[in-house]
C-alpha cells in the first residue's frame, strides 16, 4: 500500500515562517471563513479566567482614566501661568499650582501602575490558554485515526502546533490589553475635548476619519504588490530549494549556469514588486504623521482664535494638543485591532478544525484483559477498504496457529501493508473480525493488542537521541549490554562502532545522518530488545543489501522462534521457510500453503518464484 | 555587520540622500512647536487673528515640505533596500552553486536553503526598519534637545537626565531580553522536533505504546516554552509602562520647575509649551530606537549566517587554466592508491583503492551497504576530491582538467533519480546544446520512449517538482537518458535498475549495450546477476578493496563475493 509511505514523502516540506507578528503592521491578512464562531469556541477557552479578565479590564479602564485626565491638569497649569503673567502682573498661585503637580504625579504613578497589573494578568491568561491549546492537540494526536496522518500533510500539522498557536496567544496578549483601553481611550478623550471645546472637537473629528480612509485605501492598495511579492517570493524560495536538493545532479551535468540564470530572473521580479510593496506600506506613517500634523495646525490657529475671541484658555490649546494625539492613536490601532482579530480567527479555525476531527472509537469498557497469549491469529470474512468505496481486502478468511511463520506475498497494492494496519487496529475492519486466541481485536485495549508484537517497517522511524536510546525505546530499563546484545543480533554493531561517537552517536533531527539500511539494522535491534510474543516483519530488509540480510536473517531466525510472525517481503528467497505463504491479489488469498507446495500448485506463487530466477537468467545474456 | 554592507556600495550617494531628506523632514516636524509658540507668545497677547492665520499658512508649508521630503525619502529608500536584499540574494546563491558537496555536507542542504531565503528576508526586514526609524529617530532626538535646549535652557539638565533614564531602561530591557529570546528560540526548536517527531513516528509510537512518553516530553517541551513566555511577556509588561512613566514624570518636573521660571520672567509661557512637546518628542524618538535595537539580535544571526556561506570557498577549484582539449580523450579511468574521509568522520570512508577502468569495458563495483561504492563514483566527477591518492583520465589528473569539461567526458546516474520541474525534455537536455533527435534517441536507448509518447503532450509533459508525478521507474529511465545525451566517454551507473521491472531493464540493457561500446562503464550494483559478464569486478567492504577480477575468478578467490554471490544466485549459477 503507498498510503503507509506519504507520511515520511510528505514530511520533509519546509516549515512555513511565523505569520505576521504583532508588529507588522501591514502583511496579508488572512481571513477566517467563519469568524463569530471562531471567535465563540475560543471565548470558550477564556471561560475560566472570567474573574481574572474582569480585574485586568478595570484596572484597564481605571489606568486609561487616569491616562485622559492628566493632559487637562497639565493645562490648568499653563493657564494658570499666563493669565498670572498676563493679567495679574505676575501674580501667580503657586498653592494651586503644587496642588495640580501633586494631583498629576498619583495620577502618573496609578496609570504606570494599573498598566503593569494589567499586562500581568492579561499575559499570563494569554500564555496559559497557549499552553492548554498545545497540550489539547498533543492529546488530540494520540486519539486521531491514523487515517488522518496518511491523509494529511504533516507540515501543515506541525505549523498549526507552533505557528498558529504562537499566533494565537501573541494576538490575545495584545488584543485583550487593547481593546478596553481603546476603548475607553476614545471614549474619555472624546469627553474631554468636549468639555474643552465642542467647535475645536468637531473640527479634530473630521481629520479623523480622514486618517483611517487613507490609511484603509492605503492598505488595499498595497494588498496587490504584498501579494505580488509573496508570490514571488515562493517562487524564489521554491527554486532555491529544488536546486539545492537536486545540487549533486546540477554538479555532474554543469547545470549550475542555467539554474543561476533562473535565479536572476526570478529575483529580478522579486526585486519589482518588493520595493513597491515596501514603498507603499512605507507610505503609512508619513501620511499618517502629516494629518496629525494638519491637526495639530488647526488646533493651534483655532485655539489661538478662540483664545483671543475669550473662549477658551491658553492651557487648553497645550492640552489639546496632547488630546488630539490621544484620540489618533486608539483610532489608528482600531484598524491594528481588526486585522489581529482576523487573523488570530485564522490561526484559531486552522487550531479547533484539527481539534474537532474525528477520533478513534475509544477502547471500550468491556474489553478482555490479555495474558498469556499463545498467539493463534484468524481473519473472519474480513473486509476493508481504505475509502468507502474501494474496497481493498474482501472476505478474507484465514487460520494462523500460534508459533507459525506467515508470509504474505503478492504484487504492490495487493493489500499485504493492510493486513498489518488491520491487525495492529491501525484501521479497523468494514466488516467481519479479526482474532487472536479467540478474542476478536477490538475487544482489546489498543495498548495491549499493539504489546503483543514487534514490528519491523518499511519506513523506520528514528527520533533525535542517541542510538542507544533509540534502541531502547520499547525498552527504556535495559541495560547497556542488554542494547549491545541486540545490536549485535541486529548486526548493528559494526556502523555503530564505526559511527565516531560508537552508542552514543546522536542521530539528526531529519535522521539523515545515517543511511536507510542502518535504520533499518537499528529498527531491527529495538524489535529485538523488546521481546513481544508476536512479529510483523513489513518489508524490513527490503533496504539492506543482500549479504548483510543473509546475517539478519539469522537473527530474525532466532527471533522468530516460537513466535507467530506475519512477513511481507518482496524477495522471495527470504521466505522460502515460512511455514505458511499467503498469497494476496487484489484484496483475496489467492494461494496458501508451504513454499514447496505452492511451487508444486505451478500457479501464480510458483510464477512469481520462477520469474526471479527467469530475470537473473535472461540479464546474463544481455550483458 | 560591516561586512554586509559591501552590498550597498553603489547605491551609497542614494543613501546620503536619503538621510538628508530625513534630516529635513525631522526638522520640519520640530518647528511646528516652535510656531505654535509664536501663536502662543505673540499673536495671543495682541489678539492679532491676521498674524495667527499667517503663522498657521506658514505651518502648513512647513508640514508638506516635511511630508513631501518624507515621500521622496521612502521612495529611494524602499529602491535601495530591495536593491540591497537583490543584491545579497545574487551573490549567496551564486556562492552555493559553486559549493561541492563537501561544503553542502557541512552546512546541511536544509541550512543552506534556509539561509538562502530566511535568513535574506530578514536582513532585509531589518534595512528596511533602519531605513525608515533608525535613521530618523536619532534626528529628532538631536534635532528636539538643540530646540528644546534654544527654548528653555536652563531646563536642560532635566532632559539630560531623564534621557539617561530612558537609556538605562532600554539597556536594561535590551541585556535581560535578548539572552531570553535565543533561549525562546532554542524552546521554540524543542517543541517542533518533539511534534516532527510525534507525526512521523505515529505508526511505531502506537506499536510500542510509547504514547505517554512522547506526550511527556512533548508536556515538559511545552511547560518550558510557557515559562519563558510568562516571564518575556513580564519583563515587557513592566519596561514599557516604565518608559512611559518617565516621560510623563520629566513633563510634570519641567512644568513644575518651568512655573517658577515663567513667574520670574525667565521665559515665555509659549517656550515653556514647545519645551515640553519636545521634549515629548525626544522621548518618543528615544522609543522607537530601542525598538529598532531590539531587532538587532535577530538580524546579526542572519547576517552571519550569511556571511559564514560568502566567506566560504569550496574546497573543490578550478585549475586556473587548463589546456586539455577533451575531444581527444577516450576515457581510461586510473584510480591510484585513493582514500577518503567525510569530513568529521573517524574512519575513512574508502582505503588506498587502485584499479584501472577501459574504455569498451565493463567494470563493476559491488559490495554492501556503506561499502563505499557510491563515494567511489562521486569521486570520479570531483563532487568531493580524494584524501590521499590521485585519479586520472588518461594519464591526466582529473584535478587538471576544467571542471566543466571534466564532467561533460562522464555520464552520471546517481542512485537517487532526481528530476527538476519543468517538460521531459528540459530534463533530458539539461541545458545543453543538442538537438532533439539526440534527445528521442537517449529516450529510446533508455526505454523511455514509450511512456513518452503515450503521454498527451510527449516530451513537452510537465514534470513537477521533485518529479513527483512519474513514477519511480519513469523517473529512473528519465535520469538514463539523461546521462546517455552527448555521448560521454565514460558512464557511472550508480545502483541505476533498481525501480526498472524485468523486461524494460533487459531490454534497456540490450540498447544500452550498443551505445557504450566505445566507452568506459562502471556499474555499481548489490546484485551478481547483473554483472556476472563483466570484464573487471572490484569488490569492496569497508572501503577496502577486497577483490578484483572476473565473476568465476572471484568466485575461487575471494570470500565476500563468494558470500555475496551465493546469497543471490542458485547452487547451478554458483559453479
Amino acid at each position: 500500500m503507498t498510503i503507509q509511505n506519504k507520511g515520511t514523502d510528505k514530511f520533509d516540506r519546509p516549515i512555513p515562517g511565523p505569520r505576521g507578528g504583532p508588529r507588522a503592521t501591514m502583511k496579508l491578512v488572512e481571513k477566517p471563513k467563519d469568524f463569530k464562531g471562531t471567535m465563540k469556541k475560543l471565548v470558550k477557552y477564556l471561560k475560566p479566567y472570567w474573574f481574572l479578565l474582569i480585574i485586568s479590564m478595570i484596572f484597564s479602564i481605571a489606568s486609561t482614566i487616569f491616562n485622559v485626565l492628566s493632559p487637562r491638569q497639565m493645562g490648568l497649569i499653563t493657564t494658570e501661568l499666563y493669565l498670572g503673567i498676563m493679567e495679574k502682573n505676575g501674580q501667580i498661585d503657586f498653592i494651586y499650582i503644587s496642588r495640580i503637580i501633586l494631583l498629576l504625579v498619583l495620577l502618573h504613578i496609578g496609570y504606570s501602575l494599573f498598566h503593569v497589573i494589567q499586562g500581568f494578568i492579561s499575559n499570563s491568561v494569554s500564555q496559559k490558554i497557549g499552553y492548554k491549546l498545545r497540550k489539547n492537540m498533543a492529546d488530540k494526536f494520540n486519539r486521531l485515526p491514523l487515517y488522518y496522518f496518511d491523509t494529511n500533510l504533516h507540515g501543515d500539522i506541525l505549523s498549526r502546533v507552533t505557528n498558529d498557536i504562537d499566533t494565537i496567544t501573541a494576538t490575545f496578549n495584545q488584543s485583550l490589553s487593547q481593546i478596553t483601553s481603546t476603548i475607553t481611550q476614545i471614549i474619555g478623550v472624546m469627553v474631554m475635548m468636549l468639555i474643552i471645546s465642542p467647535l475645536m472637537t468637531g473640527v479634530t473629528i473630521i481629520i479623523v476619519p480622514l486618517t483611517s480612509l487613507f490609511v484603509t485605501v492605503l492598505v488595499k492598495k498595497s494588498q496587490k504588490y504584498f501579494k505580488a511579492q509573496q508570490k514571488n517570493l515562493g517562487n524564489l524560495n521554491g527554486h532555491v530549494e529544488e536546486m539545492l536538493s537536486g545540487h549533486l545532479v546540477l554538479k555532474v551535468f554543469n547545470g549550475e549556469a542555467r539554474s543561476i540564470e533562473n535565479f536572476s530572473k526570478l529575483n529580478n521580479e522579486l526585486y519589482k514588486s518588493s520595493w513597491k510593496s515596501q514603498f507603499l506600506s512605507g507610505l503609512m506613517m508619513p501620511v499618517t504623521g502629516f494629518i496629525g500634523n494638519i491637526g495639530y495646525v488647526a488646533v493651534c490657529v483655532m485655539g489661538g482664535y478662540l483664545v483671543v475671541s475669550n473662549n477658551i484658555q491658553v492651557g487648553d490649546i497645550q492640552a489639546f494638543i496632547r488630546y488630539v494625539r490621544q484620540f489618533n492613536h486608539p483610532m489608528s490601532q482600531t484598524a491594528g485591532i481588526a486585522n489581529t482579530l482576523q487573523s488570530t480567527a485564522a490561526a484559531a479555525e486552522r487550531v479547533f478544525q484539527f481539534l474537532n476531527e474525528m477520533e478513534e472509537k475509544p477502547d471500550s469498557d468491556e474489553c478482555t484483559d490479555i495474558k498469556d497469549i499463545k498467539g493463534n491469529v484468524s481473519f473472519n470474512d474480513v473486509s476493508f477498504g481504505y475509502s468507502n468505496n474501494v474496497s481493498i481486502i474482501k472476505n478474507l478468511s484465514i487460520e494462523i496457529n500460534a508459533g507459525q511463520k506467515v508470509a504474505i506475498v503478492g504484487p504492490t497494492g495487493a493489500g499485504k501493508t493492510t493486513l498489518v494496519n488491520l491487525l495492529m487496529r491501525f484501521y479497523d475492519v468494514d466488516s467481519g473480525s479479526i482474532k487472536i486466541d479467540g478474542i476478536d481485536i477490538r475487544n482489546m485495549k489498543r495498548n495491549d493488542l499493539r504489546n503483543l508484537f514487534g514490528m519491523v517497517l518499511q519506513d523506520t522511524w528514528l527520533f533525535n537521541g542517541t542510538l542507544r536510546d533509540n534502541i531502547s525505546y520499547s525498552n527504556p530499563s535495559a541495560s547497556d549490554e542488554d542494547v549491545q546484545r541486540a545490536a549485535v543480533l541486529a548486526c548493528a554493531e559494526h556502523f555503530i562502532l564505526s559511527s565516531g561517537d560508537g552508542y552514543d552517536m546522536i542521530i539528526n533531527e531529519e535522521a539523515s545522518n545515517i543511511s536507510s539500511g542502518q535504520k533499518q539494522l537499528l529498527a531491527i535491534a529495538r524489535t529485538i530488545l523488546a521481546d513481544n510474543p508476536m512479529l510483523i516483519l513489513d518489508e524490513a530488509t527490503s533496504n539492506v543489501d543482500t549479504r548483510t540480510e543473509i546475517l539478519i536473517q539469522k537473527a530474525m531466525d532466532n527471533l522468530m522462534q516460537k513466535r507467530t510472525s506475519f512477513i511481507i517481503a518482496h524477495r522471495l528467497s527470504t521466505i522460502k521457510n515460512a511455514d505458511v505463504i499467503l498469497v494476496i491479489n487484489n484484496g483475496e488469498i489467492i494461494e496458501k500453503g508451504s513454499h514447496i507446495e505452492l511451487l508444486k500448485k505451478n500457479g501464480f506463487y510458483s510464477k512469481l518464484y520462477y520469474s526471479q530466477f527467469d530475470k537473473i537468467s535472461s540479464e546474463s545474456k544481455a550483458l | 555587520m560591516i561586512k554586509i554592507l559591501r552590498f550597498i556600495k553603489k547605491d551609497w550617494w542614494k543613501v546620503i540622500i536619503v538621510l538628508v531628506l530625513t534630516f529635513a523632514q525631522s526638522m520640519a516636524n520640530l518647528y511646528l512647536p516652535s510656531y505654535m509658540s509664536d501663536i502662543v507668545n505673540t499673536g495671543i497677547p495682541s489678539g492679532d487673528i491676521p498674524y495667527i492665520m499667517k503663522i498657521g499658512g506658514l505651518m502648513l508649508g512647513v508640514a508638506f515640505l516635511g511630508i513631501t521630503c518624507q515621500i521622496v525619502a521612502r521612495f529611494i529608500s524602499s529602491k535601495v533596500s530591495s536593491k540591497f536584499s537583490y543584491a545579497i540574494r545574487d551573490s549567496v546563491f551564486k556562492k552555493v552553486e559553486s559549493f561541492s558537496l563537501s561544503e553542502f555536507d557541512r552546512f546541511s542542504t536544509a541550512s543552506l536553503i534556509t539561509r538562502c531565503t530566511n535568513d535574506v528576508t530578514q536582513i532585509q526586514h531589518f534595512l528596511d526598519m533602519t531605513l525608515r526609524m533608525a535613521i530618523s529617530a536619532p534626528m529628532m532626538a538631536i534635532g528636539g534637545i538643540i530646540m528644546a535646549i534654544r527654548y528653555g535652557q536652563s531646563l536642560s539638565w532635566i532632559l539630560i537626565l531623564s534621557c539617561t533614564a530612558i537609556v538605562a531602561v532600554m539597556g536594561l530591557n535590551f541585556l535581560i531580553t535578548v539572552p531570553k529570546f535565543k533561549k525562546m528560540q532554542s524552546n521554540i526548536d524543542r517543541l517542533n522536533l518533539v511534534t516532527r517527531e510525534n507525526l512521523s513516528g505515529m505508526r511505531v509510537i502506537r506499536a510500542f505504546n510509547a504514547q505517554n512518553n512522547q506526550n511527556k516530553k512533548f508536556d515538559d517541551a511545552n511547560i518550558s516554552l510557557t515559562k519563558l513566555h510568562l516571564v518575556i511577556g513580564r519583563i515587557n509588561a513592566v519596561l514599557q509602562p516604565m518608559t512611559i512613566f518617565i516621560m510623563n514624570i520629566t513633563t510634570v518636573v519641567v512644568l513644575w520647575l518651568g512655573s517658577t521660571l515663567v513667574a520670574n520672567l525667565s521665559i515665555q509661557v509659549g517656550d515653556l509649551m514647545a519645551f515640553i512637546q519636545y521634549v515629548m518628542q525626544i522621548m518618543f524618538s528615544f522609543q522607537m530606537l530601542s525598538m529598532t535595537f531590539m531587532i538587532i539580535p535577530r538580524a546579526m544571526v542572519s547576517i552571519k549566517r550569511v556571511n559564514d556561506v560568502l566567506d566560504t570557498e569550496p574546497v573543490i577549484k578550478n585549475p586556473l587554466y587548463s589546456e586539455i582539449d577533451t575531444s581527444l580523450n577516450i576515457g581510461v579511468v586510473e584510480f591510484r592508491n585513493v582514500s577518503f574521509i567525510y569530513p568529521n568522520a573517524l574512519e575513512p570512508a574508502l582505503k588506498d583503492i587502485s584499479f584501472t577502468a577501459k574504455p569498451n569495458q565493463l567494470t563493476a563495483i559491488i559490495g554492501s551497504t556503506g561499502s563505499g561504492k557510491s563515494t567511489l563514483a562521486n569521486l570520479i566527477p570531483r563532487l568531493y576530491d580524494a584524501t590521499n591518492g590521485d585519479i586520472f583520465i588518461d594519464g591526466v589528473n582529473i584535478k587538471n582538467f576544467d571542471i566543466k569539461n571534466l564532467r561533460e567526458l562522464i555520464g552520471y546516474v546517481p542512485q537517487k533519480n532526481i528530476l527538476f520541474s519543468g517538460t521531459i525534455e528540459s530534463n533530458i537536455r539539461f541545458s545543453r546544446s543538442i538537438t532533439d533527435d539526440e534527445i528521442i534517441r537517449s529516450s529510446e536507448i533508455s526505454q523511455a520512449n514509450e511512456f513518452i509518447n503515450e503521454k498527451y503532450e510527449g516530451y513537452n509533459h510537465y514534470i513537477a517538482q521533485g518529479g513527483l508525478n512519474v513514477s519511480g521507474g519513469q523517473k529512473q529511465r528519465l535520469s538514463i537518458a539523461r546521462a546517455l545525451v552527448g555521448s560521454p566517454k565514460i558512464y557511472i551507473f550508480d545502483d541505476s535498475f533498481s525501480s526498472l521491472d524485468f523486461h524494460t531493464e533487459s531490454k534497456l540493457k540490450t540498447a544500452l549495450f550498443e551505445k557504450t561500446i566505445n566507452s568506459t562503464v562502471i556499474l555499481i550494483t548489490q546484485r551478481v546477476s547483473t554483472i556476472m559478464n563483466a570484464d573487471q569486478i572490484i569488490v569492496l567492504d569497508a572501503g577496502r578493496l577486497v577483490g578484483i577480477g572476473t565473476h568465476k575468478d572471484l568466485l575461487k578467490n575471494c570470500n565476500v563475493y563468494y558470500e555475496i554471490a551465493s546469497s543471490q544466485l542458485t547452487k547451478e549459477e554458483l559453479l
